[in-house]
């Protein structure tokens, strides 16, 4: 039986490299045309349970919510600032008012972790100083960068038209 | 004068390797940074921003966005409404979801993406609007503060 060579020794093999670099580029294209830069977003949870009615009689435990008054002018803008009626300057000093309320306990059965707040806002308040009121309740950053949680307990108060 | 004549058996060949080795590098830098999962996010929204802003240890269950634009109308399942022609889609949302035993409306997480010139009754507005329809756990987005 005769046994095939392998061809002429003098043929060279070459890769074929244009398609595979048309299909790198049109890779390439479409990753740059899709690529956006994303900032992260993270998330505020809020208790809004149904209005469904109450089994039994309510926790004699249960600290009844901080009411924190936002009120807003006519173009939407923050007007003031009111805790259980007491004014406040600036959601800074609102924060640390709050963190003298509840102190420096942590934990099951802190203050902090049994405390709710209830946010009662203007109908036309723009949103951005709703976030800022459930950033200076909900916590603050530590100096090595890590969020240390104040409140979690948040609800909306009835709307106001 | 003579001209010397190039030899023409050899032709050059540019050495594609070097460039074949930055464009595999662009591509996967690309394909690390790209994130299909903030498809939901719409540029017509601008979140208000916190430091306290971090993005979650672990995704929701069973997450459903609304976005509320500036101009007082949802972004839902990519159509966009008025905030009171929201309650039929999330209605038919709902029902799509207890189409599977598993799976019921309390377990629905809605995430609010409201600008941050929207109007906070619209927002709360909208929470109404759930409630009405069976969920009941929110969260509200905003963006990471820049340190």
């Amino acid at each position: 039986m005769r046994v095939r060579g392998s061809g002429s020794k003098n043929e060279k093999i070459e890769l074929q490299m244009t398609p595979m670099i048309d299909i790198v580029f049109q890779l390439l294209v479409f990753f740059i045309m899709t690529f956006k830069i994303i900032l992260p977003e993270g998330d505020f949870n809020i208790k809004m349970p149904l209005a469904a009615p109450s089994q039994g009689a309510p926790d004699p435990n249960q600290l009844p919510p901080m009411k924190i008054r936002l009120k807003a002018n006519s173009s939407g803008e923050l007007a003031s600032i009111q805790m259980n009626d007491r004014k406040m300057d600036s959601f800074s000093s609102l924060h640390n008012h709050l963190i003298s309320v509840v102190g420096d306990e942590r934990g099951p059965g802190s203050i902090a972790q049994e405390a709710e707040v209830e946010l009662d806002c203007d109908y036309n308040l723009r949103y951005e100083y709703v976030i800022a009121a459930v950033s200076a309740v909900s916590g603050y950053l530590s100096d090595d960068g890590h969020i240390v949680k104040l409140i979690e307990r948040i609800k909306f108060a009835p709307q106001r038209k | 004068m003579k001209i010397q004549k190039k030899d023409s058996g050899e032709f050059a060949e540019g050495d594609l390797t070097p460039m074949i080795d930055m464009t595999f590098q662009l591509i996967a830098f690309f394909m690390v940074l790209i994130n299909f999962s903030d498809a939901e996010q719409d540029q017509r929204i601008k979140l208000p921003t916190s430091e306290l802003a971090k993005p979650p240890d672990a995704p929701f269950d069973e997450p459903r966005y609304l976005q509320l634009t500036k101009d007082d109308t949802v972004l839902f399942a990519g159509d966009e409404v008025p905030v009171p022609g929201l309650k039929p889609m999330l209605v038919r949302e709902r029902q799509v979801l207890e189409r599977d035993p598993d799976k019921s409306a309390a377990m629905v997480t809605v995430i609010i993406r409201a600008d941050s010139e929207a109007k906070t009754g619209q927002v709360q507005e909208l929470i109404q609007i759930c409630q009405d329809v069976g969920f009941e756990r929110f969260a509200l987005r905003a963006r990471q503060k820049e340190q």
